[in-house]
Order: C-alpha cells, then structure tokens, then sequence
C-alpha cells in the first residue's frame, strides 16, 4: 500500500517504522529535517522535506496514488487541513487525523473525518489499566510494548523505547 | 468577529470600529490583547478562535460576519470551518497567506478568500509598466476578477477578432472594448486593433492564461 504520513514526530516516525518493517511503500512528510531523527534506524521508506499541507509538497510525496494518509503534526489545525486536502482534493480512500483538542475531533469525527485524540485514547488507556480492564489494558499495552520491541531491533531489553 | 490580532486583525478591527461597526476581535495572546484593549477599548477578547467555545462566548452566531486573518492558513480554515459548521456564522471570509490554498479553501467549503501576495501582486502589476495588463478588481465571492487590457501592436491579439482568441475556453469573456474613448460592443466578430482597450471578465485562476492569449 502507498502511504503518506505528514509530520514526523514520535508519533509520525514510529508509525512510518511499523508501516515500512509490514512492506509498505511509506513517504513521511516534515518541515524540519531534524525530525527525520526520529525515524528507526531499521526505516527504508522515503522522506520529503516540506509542508504537508501545501498541494505541490503533497503530489511530491505521491498522494495521487497513495492508499492512505495520516496526519500526524503538533498541530491540530495542519492536520486537520492535511487530511481534508487528502480526502476532499485527491479522494484518498483512508485519512486518519490527530486531533488532540476532544472537541475538535469530535465535530470533525461528526462530519465524517476520521480523528483520533491522543487526549482520548492515552486518558482511556490509563484508566483502563488502573481498573486492571483484561481487554483494553492488557491488550493495548502487549501489541505497544511488542513493536517497540520490534523497532528497538529486536533486542529483548530495549534501552530507547520509543525513541 | 475579527479572528487574530496581530497587524492585519487590529488594524482591520480599528478600521471597522471607524466604520460603526460592532467588533469582537479575538486574540490568544494575552499581552496583545491587552494592547489592543489599551488602544481600541473592550473589544477584545483573550482566546484562541480555533476553539468553539471561544467563537460562541464571543458571539460568533450573531454576528454579520467572522473574518480570520491570522498568519497561519491552517489555522484560518479551521475558524472559518468551526464559525461556518458549528456556530452556523452568516458569513466568513478568510485570510489566505498561500495564494494556492485559495483552491483548497474553495474546495473545503470556505468560499470567501483573500489572499495578501494576491493583492500587493495586483497593485504592484497596476504601478508597474507590465504591457498594458491591469487587473481593476476581484468581483466579490466569485473567483472572478474583472481585467483591462491594451492591445499592443504585434501581438498575438492586434487583428484578431475577438471569438478568435479563445478566451471562452478559460472561462473568460470580453465585455467590451474601448476604441478612441467609446465604448464597442464586443461580438465574436469584433476585430481588434492596437490601442484598443478591451475589459475582461475572467476566473481568477485563468489570468495568465487570458494574459497569454492576448499578448502572447
């Protein structure tokens, strides 16, 4: 699958290493060089220097043929904008934003944008695995701990979870 | 509803306020805010228009018009989208500081843009001799823009005539043309010839494609 990610935190460049290491074509998108940085060292997708939300930028990185496009900034507005662009402009079939502002997710969720909240699903995870909840805790913190095996290189104790 | 008060947003709201409008401007700096109290009286609001609650408290539904002029494009798509969707606002009009995301803007619902590079792009091309292109002014609210050209001998346009230069396929259409200071009917059997000066009606997207087709 072709995918594009805009922005290349820790959010953005740990999800690019997962998509890359499962055999998609992944190009991620930042501003600033240094974000690369985050990237795991494992990482052979390609990387594209520029605006996600700016149209050329984004033809650069192949959103005319890509599958699907996470949007993934610090801000919530670039990445609300971004996966407009992605799902209005180029009909990109699968378009995911974080959103961390609740409200704003929940009104762009309620327009039909995929959003996600890390304020939502981080408060969720914490609660569930205070009330010891078997699926929702257990499972979540399992599969999480799994890839960051996964990108740390394999090593059993990893030194740099999560980059 | 101004939304920003950095230069364009206070100025603006000092320039409505003048005009005898109501003005709620809304600015998530609160030392800017408090300068702009200072200087135009409680008209200020500290607080970010990109949140809902901020455009309802600032009574974002009764107003004519909610205008976001902040420096950031995203930003201003997302006021416009939350004052236009969520408060259900009258109008919005919105700053674009990327003359392209006008197309994105359009095609994301926010209709009204007005683009900073695009304007000072317009007066410089009217201060500068640039071979008789004027573009007068943007028709209000519709991607259109109303353009004065003069026909310069040798070029493409000089004894054509007018259905000749395929200005339709743009969109574009020339609503007269001035000769010897009156007005002609403008045919698509009209012939043009240097000096004239003919009034355009084109999409603002298709300017340099009119441009070209007139002088080549």
């Amino acid at each position: 699958m072709n995918i594009v990610i805009i922005g290349c935190g820790r959010v953005g460049a740990f999800l690019a290493g997962l998509l890359d290491e499962d055999g998609h074509a992944v190009t991620v998108v930042d501003l600033e060089r240094v974000a690369f940085e985050h990237l795991p060292q494992s990482y052979k997708g390609n990387t594209l220097l520029g605006n996600g939300t700016d149209l050329d930028i984004l033809r650069q990185a192949g959103i005319e043929n890509a599958e699907a496009l996470f949007a993934l900034t610090q801000g919530d507005n670039r990445n609300l904008m971004g996966a407009q662009i992605a799902k209005e402009i180029f009909g990109v079939r699968r378009v995911i934003a974080k959103v961390n502002d609740p409200i704003r997710a929940r009104l762009y969720r309620s327009q039909g944008l995929t959003t996600i909240s890390r304020t939502t699903i981080l408060g969720t995870l914490l609660h569930a695995m205070l009330a010891e909840d078997p699926v929702v805790g257990k499972t979540l913190m399992e599969k999480s701990l799994a890839h960051e095996e996964r990108l740390s290189g394999g090593t059993p104790t990893p030194a740099k979870a999560g980059g | 509803m101004v939304a920003g008060g950095g230069e364009v947003g206070f100025h603006l709201g000092q320039a409505l306020l003048e005009a005898g409008h109501e003005v709620m401007i809304l600015e998530n700096d609160r030392r800017r805010a408090q300068f702009i109290q200072e200087q135009l009286g409680s008209v200020v609001m500290t607080a970010s228009a990109d949140e809902g609650r901020a455009q309802i408290e600032a009574g974002c539904q009764r107003a004519d018009a909610v205008i976001a002029v902040t420096g950031d494009d995203a930003k201003n798509l997302v006021i416009c989208q939350l004052a236009k969707d969520h408060c259900h606002a009258q109008r919005v009009i919105a700053r674009v500081n990327n003359p392209k995301n006008e197309i994105v803007f359009k095609a994301l619902g926010i209709d009204e843009t007005i683009s900073s590079t695009r304007v000072l792009m317009g007066v410089i091309e009217q201060e500068l001799p640039t071979g008789g292109f004027f573009p007068l002014m943007p028709l209000t609210g519709s991607h259109l823009e109303l353009i004065e050209a003069e026909i310069a001998p040798n070029t493409p346009a000089a004894g054509k005539k007018v259905g000749e230069l395929g200005l339709s396929a743009y969109g574009a259409l020339i609503g007269g043309v001035v000769r010897r200071g009156e007005i002609l009917h403008a045919h698509g059997d009209t012939p043009l010839q240097a000096g004239d000066r003919v009034i355009v009606f084109t999409p603002t997207a298709a300017e340099a494609d009119v441009r070209r087709s007139l002088f080549g």
